[in-house]
């Protein structure tokens, strides 16, 4: 009854952040004079109507109002003006989506396994050779952004081995061999990080289980040092590295702004930047929602699933 | 063996260990060691931390010392030396960083490339491989033979001869450097409109065809040699071009200066008197130093090490300032939320809950629209990063005053009359010191990370080359895209390999603060 009481405490609180955050991105985008709109005059007239059915021209807390009554009653966000003319803005994200979430799910999946293995592995050899080679790795790994992996993955792998494509070809379906082929480079890029990160979280967890009393009271009572590895220890960092994967799974959907625009995937990453460039704010407030709202329920859920993993940790309790 | 009864060991065994005076606790021979004395020790003593400060002192010293040696200006741009590659002296070793690339060019290229030293003795080829016959068929059967040869192509000889316009002072002046230095500069004219047959420039608009080319048919651009394999010059000959300097070989001037039939080494406009200069010896006449581009230049002929060197003392100044700042905003955020506690704290966290869940794009993006015609797009990046960048010291120096504030030698300090404010500057906040400095160290990195990952998708743009202010990520940018990438990889690997190293040694160096700042890690390290 804790549990529920306080799942549905920081949901609601989830819910008011993100709707303080959304209503103040709007106050502040609408505050900014109306972009020009470029098309044939037909296409301006129509959006000049629209804009005024829509109600562009009323007060800011009136259209603040309408915003959330389309969004509540319709989820409608609006159509595209700049970009995508005439379609509704969920209808493109939609569209656009599944390259993301491809890309990215992808790259954890690859990710998620070497990482845990080289963690284990690292935490199990501890201070001995392998684990300073991989921690080691492991730090110049997590600091060097993404985009540079992505300019040495390209340059190497695609301009002079000429083993991949240069830019992902997109035009297929996800599953499609030739399709997965073309996005590996982009995989790869994505997955360095991940991997370091998961490497490290995972070692740092699991050698400060090793040391606790019960691994030794397991090892007294005759377990292997493989079987008390696996069966105790693991499972108990497994309570804070399974949280972890978890957000990771939670923000493949948001993807990277930056890989998608290096290896030109028709992602939401691009469709982000593409909508900042040419002012077209009906996209930015939505992808903007979609942005806080995965980050909101990232943090959530890691900080729920804490107390559903592990019995000891009983959230809301006094 | 020991066969003594423990449990009746005679009186007379026993004997005073300490007979002399009495026993005294023993002073103590070391120096204590402070905190801050702790740390430095153990952060000197972590290999990786150093290695860290190494690489960052090196970085210093490169952003802020290399623009002082180098030749060029982050505001200078040449348009002839755009996309030059690196190249490491005036007279490298062929093959290597010698600002050269290797090409595989046809008959017409390759003659063109060794007519630019055949003339003014400017070698655009520096080393000749071989050639190879090469036969291409095409769909309807016929089958194509050309010859490909195989050079390194020097990427600032190659430019060869530019038509310049000069007026008649700059005409005189460097006529006079001319015959001063004994440097040829310029060169004759060439025919550009029919005057007998064949004899025309194979291009008007390219200075380099000084010679006799094949203008139709297969060898179309390539040159027509005699008998000797030659080229044949097509110089122009006679009109006024008021030249009174060197000569070149072959020019019947030489023997008679009065002749009516001597090459024309300028023509006459409006303005002026268009020459045909070699590009090379040019550059050194009006700048005084050879051309030379120790990393290469961009595609506007900026030279990629100032750029560089620019672009990281803009990344260093931007992070360091925003890291103060949030630091000042922070400390004093948690200091409060931590002091009093209760209601203010519980209101404060809402207010931090709030801004926590806004992503920095969008902070980064609004704060652009909003405030970039008034401060600028350098003051409405450092406000963004502002907004939400305090965040993480605040929290850290909340929970830092949370712990120390219930601990005795607060209440004592209290119980003496302290105020609040003494209480929180002079006793709590020093515990906070360590952590406040290292979560500064770490956020320095994500500063670097976040400005170039922004100007690098063009969101933040900064304004043209005269303003002088290069970031990491327009570079990157600049360098991106296929074509690049194969033929001007230095463009992207150099700024990549400046961010990768800026990110990693400011993770080193803040790792290397934290560990020596937590006091539970001491004696771990081993």
């Amino acid at each position: 009854m804790y549990m529920f009481k306080y799942v549905v405490k920081r949901l609601l609180l989830a819910l008011l952040t993100l709707f303080i955050i959304l209503s103040l991105c709007f106050i502040f985008i609408k505050l900014l004079p109306l972009p020009e709109v470029t098309g044939s005059e037909e296409y301006r007239l129509l959006v000049e109507m629209r804009r005024r059915a829509m109600g562009y021209y009323e007060p800011i807390l009136v259209q603040l109002f309408l915003f959330w009554k389309r969004i509540l009653t319709g989820f409608d966000w609006g159509y595209g003006e700049q970009m995508y003319q005439v379609q509704t803005v969920t209808s493109i994200i939609g569209e656009k989506l599944p390259a993301t979430i491809m890309v990215n799910l992808y790259s954890l999946l690859v990710s998620i396994p070497i990482g845990l293995l080289l963690g284990i592995f690292a935490a199990v050899k501890k201070n001995k050779w392998q684990d300073h080679t991989i921690s080691t790795l492991v730090m110049v790994f997590i600091s060097v952004p993404s985009f540079v992996y992505a300019f040495f993955v390209q340059y190497l792998l695609c301009a002079k081995l000429n083993w991949f494509p240069l830019l992902a070809n997109t035009t297929g379906s996800y599953f499609e061999p030739a399709m997965v082929y073309s996005l590996i480079p982009a995989i790869l890029s994505l997955a360095f990080g991940t991997i370091a990160g998961l490497t490290r979280y995972t070692r740092a967890e699991l050698s400060e289980v090793l040391t606790c009393d019960y691994m030794l009271l397991a090892r007294t009572k005759g377990l292997t040092r493989r079987q008390a590895t696996i069966r105790h220890a693991l499972r108990n960092a497994m309570v804070v590295i399974f949280p972890m994967i978890l957000g990771q799974f939670m923000s493949i959907m948001s993807g990277s702004l930056v890989i998608e625009s290096i290896f030109s995937i028709p992602g939401i990453g691009a469709l982000y930047v593409e909508s900042i460039g040419r002012l077209d704010y009906n996209f930015f407030m939505a992808i903007s929602a979609f942005y806080t709202a995965i980050g909101l329920g990232a943090n959530l859920i890691i900080d729920l699933s804490y107390g559903f993993i592990d019995p000891r940790i009983r959230m809301g309790a006094r | 063996m020991n066969n003594i009864d423990i449990n009746a060991i005679p009186a007379e065994k026993f004997e005073l260990a300490n007979r002399e005076g009495e026993i005294h606790d023993k002073k103590l021979d070391t120096k204590p060691v402070g905190y801050l004395r702790d740390a430095t020790r153990r952060f000197v003593k972590n290999k990786a931390s150093i290695v860290g400060m190494v690489i960052i002192i090196v970085l210093l010293l490169f952003a802020f010392i290399a623009p002082l040696f180098s030749q060029y200006d982050v505001t200078y741009t040449n348009g002839f030396y755009s996309n030059v590659y690196p190249k490491i002296s005036t007279d490298p070793i062929v093959g290597f960083w010698d600002g050269a690339s290797t090409e595989e060019l046809n008959t017409a290229n390759y003659y063109y490339y060794r007519a630019i030293e055949k003339e003014g003795g400017k070698k655009a080829i520096t080393k000749f491989y071989g050639k190879r016959t090469v036969s291409t068929k095409a769909l309807n059967g016929v089958v194509t033979t050309e010859t490909l040869y195989k050079f390194r192509l020097d990427s600032y000889t190659k430019l060869g001869y530019k038509f310049v316009d000069l007026t008649a002072e700059q005409y005189r002046d460097l006529q006079k450097y001319q015959n001063e230095t004994g440097k040829r500069v310029i060169y004759p004219m060439q025919i550009t409109t029919a005057q007998g047959t064949g004899q025309v420039m194979f291009n008007v608009n390219d200075a380099n065809y000084w010679y006799k080319t094949y203008l139709t048919g297969k060898n179309r651009g390539e040159p027509v040699l005699d008998e000797n394999g030659d080229y044949i010059p097509i110089y122009r000959l006679t009109g006024n071009d008021d030249y009174d300097s060197i000569r070149l070989d072959g020019d019947p001037g030489i023997a008679d200066p009065a002749a009516e039939n001597r090459y024309r080494y300028a023509q006459i406009n409006q303005t002026g008197y268009r020459c045909r200069v070699c590009y090379y010896d040019y550059f050194v006449y009006l700048n005084g130093y050879e051309p030379l581009y120790i990393l290469g230049s961009n595609s506007i002929g900026q030279d990629l090490l100032v750029c560089l060197a620019s672009g990281t003392r803009f990344s260093f100044i931007l992070a360091l300032g925003v890291a103060i700042i949030n630091l000042i905003i922070g400390a004093i955020y948690g200091a409060i939320e931590g002091y009093y506690g209760g209601k203010v704290d519980m209101i404060m966290e809402r207010i931090v809950d709030v801004l926590s869940g806004v992503p920095f794009m969008i902070v980064a993006v609004l704060f652009n629209m909003h405030l970039q015609q008034y401060v600028g797009t350098v003051g409405a990046l450092l406000f963004a990063f502002v907004l939400t960048g305090w965040i993480g010291v605040a929290s850290t120096v909340r929970m830092q005053f949370y712990r120390f504030k219930k601990q005795e030698y607060v209440l004592a300090a209290r119980t003496l009359g302290a105020r609040d404010r003494r209480l929180i500057v002079k006793h709590i906040f020093p515990n906070a010191l360590g952590t406040i400095i290292t979560s500064a160290a770490l956020f320095i990195p994500s500063v670097i990370f976040s400005e170039s990952m922004l100007s690098f998708l063009g969101i933040i743009r900064f304004d043209d080359v005269s303003s002088g202010v290069v970031s990491l990520g327009t570079l990157l940018s600049a360098g991106q895209g296929a074509s690049n990438l194969i033929n001007y990889p230095h463009l992207i690997l150099f700024p990549s390999l400046v961010i990768a190293l800026l990110m990693i040694s400011f993770n080193l160096f803040g790792n290397g603060l934290r560990d020596a700042f937590n006091p539970n890690l001491r004696g771990t390290e081993g």
